[in-house]
């Protein structure tokens, strides 16, 4: 066992390099996973946004942290997809029976996910700055939201694998994404929650995605941080502690 | 290293799925540098066999030891010394034929992936079809880099779980050509077979695998002493459809 041990990260770089390339040979994914979010933030910025009542300048700056998260939620359904080809394909028996460490083909596809959900909201990004999305924030809160929007792709991506991992068919596999994906429409990410009524509010106020969608928003605005970004960056370290713990298991359940 | 005697041995190996016994107590040993053929018709646990040889199945008694290392105490070293060709050829489709050998070659650890991969290309006719994706290769071709992807590192046993399955006769006869090759080089070959022609073709020895246990086990000779002498009778041979496609294109093959 020692033997695999040592040699955990140059086989995680080569599980990494592998679904690289299946990434980039199959940019169509980048697009429908880009499409469904870019194609929401289109119709509440110009059809829905100018009855909507934020208290900013801009509907587009209010919106965006919600629409990325959207992104990332849709695009760790393929994290599970390409784990459950894998699974079916055989390749996967072919590398446990092989000298290399079980764990390092999982962290291939976890950190391929980072990668891909990285590329996906740098385009969205572009697509709102060309829709009059501007941000005054600086390096160092950029660098701030880039980490919490890896934590929450991390926490969502291991979910992804307990999906991937326990699935009977393609469908399956990608269908747990549906939820998180209509998640952030009961949150703070497209209005204010105080005009919600109390119940909705209650819930909405209290559901992991508010603190995250006000802590990106409070980064990119200049504004002051509230503690909501202890209460996110709990939420996503606590849900990806988790979702690891149940993702290993029914991992190692099936294999 | 030590040669040992037997690259396989098992002793009253039980395994079942929750209430359903598969194997009730299998007993057999594989010669070094041999060829043995396990059959059995669907379902007999020939795969659950292979499984648990190849370390990606737990059991529940029993002794089984490969290449002298014990498979549950020691799967680490056993995984070092096999190589497993399962029923389903594991390859990757979205990679080249070039970059999955290039890929195991690399997760072998092997100080010359890239020398490996070109000699194994041109042992299996590969080189033509390197840089294609593999999604491009029929059944065949297929068939061909996923043994190929089980020579990197040279194993001292390797695993054909039904390797020719869903092969037209061509590519069958190929298929044999390479596994006896491998056995005349000193590799031991373990084969499942559903087809008593393959057995007959390849192995030095076979067993017979019926509702969890080996029923038989011997040299071709040793088997057909137990049935009665053959009887001669005058019958008149229609050739088979399949020896009349092998003689059309097989002619085509010689010149």
């Amino acid at each position: 066992m020692e033997t695999t041990k040592n040699y955990f990260f140059r086989d995680m770089s080569v599980m990494l390099g592998r679904s690289m390339r299946h990434i980039l040979r199959s940019m169509d994914t980048i697009i429908t996973v880009t499409i469904m979010p870019i194609a929401f933030m289109l119709l509440f910025v110009y059809v829905f946004g100018g009855a909507i009542e934020t208290g900013t300048d801009k509907y587009v700056n209010y919106l965006l942290p919600g629409i990325l998260l959207i992104a990332i939620a849709t695009g760790i359904s393929y994290t599970a997809y390409r784990l459950f080809i894998d699974m079916q394909r055989g390749i996967l028996e072919r590398f446990h029976s092989m000298p290399i460490a079980r764990s390092a083909v999982l962290w291939g596809h976890v950190l391929t996910a980072l990668v891909s959900n990285a590329i996906s909201v740098i385009v969205i990004i572009l697509v709102a700055w060309i829709m009059g999305f501007r941000s005054p924030a600086g390096v160092l809160a950029w660098i701030t939201v880039a980490g919490i929007l890896a934590i929450f792709t991390l926490a969502l991506t291991w979910i992804a694998v307990i999906a991937g991992v326990s699935a009977k068919s393609v469908d399956g596999a990608s269908a747990f994404s549906y939820p998180l994906v209509f998640l952030p429409f009961i949150s703070s990410a497209f209005v204010p929650t105080e005009t919600m009524p109390k119940a909705v509010r209650v819930f909405a106020e209290n559901q992991p995605v508010t603190s995250i969608v006000n802590t990106i928003r409070a980064l990119l605005n200049n504004q002051q941080i509230s503690g909501d970004i202890w209460t996110a960056i709990i939420w996503c370290v606590g849900i990806l502690l988790v979702a690891y713990i149940f993702a290993i298991q029914s991992y190692k359940r099936r294999v | 290293m030590l040669q040992n005697e037997n690259a396989i041995s098992v002793h009253g190996l039980k395994k079942s799925f929750k209430e359903v016994t598969v194997l009730e107590e299998v007993n057999f040993e594989v010669k070094t540098s041999s060829i043995f053929a396990l059959l059995g018709s669907n379902g007999a646990g020939k795969t659950t066999i292979v499984k648990i040889l190849s370390t990606l199945l737990k059991y529940e008694s029993g002794k089984v030891t490969v290449n002298g290392f014990n498979v549950s105490s020691n799967p680490g070293k056993v995984r070092q010394s096999i190589s497993l060709t399962g029923q389903f050829a594991a390859v990757d489709e979205v990679l080249t034929g070039r970059e999955n050998i290039i890929m195991i070659a690399r997760l072998r650890h092997l100080s010359n992936p890239r020398q490996v991969t070109e000699d194994l290309l041109k042992r299996f006719g590969l080189t033509d079809a390197a840089d294609r994706l593999v999604s491009t290769y029929s059944g065949g071709m297929r068939r061909r880099l996923d043994i190929a992807m089980s020579l990197v590192g040279k194993p001292q046993l390797i695993f054909l779980d039904e390797p020719t399955t869903g092969l037209d006769p061509e590519a069958r006869i190929e298929v044999w050509k390479i596994v006896k090759e491998l056995a005349s080089n000193g590799t031991t070959v373990f084969l499942t077979t559903q087809h008593l022609e393959e057995a007959e073709q390849l192995a030095e020895r076979i067993a017979i695998l019926h509702k969890g246990k080996i029923i038989v086990n011997g040299t071709l000779e040793e088997l057909k002493k137990l049935f009665p002498p053959a009887k001669v009778e005058y019958i008149e041979k229609q050739p088979t459809l399949e020896e009349i496609f092998l003689a059309i294109v097989g002619k085509k093959e010689e010149n």
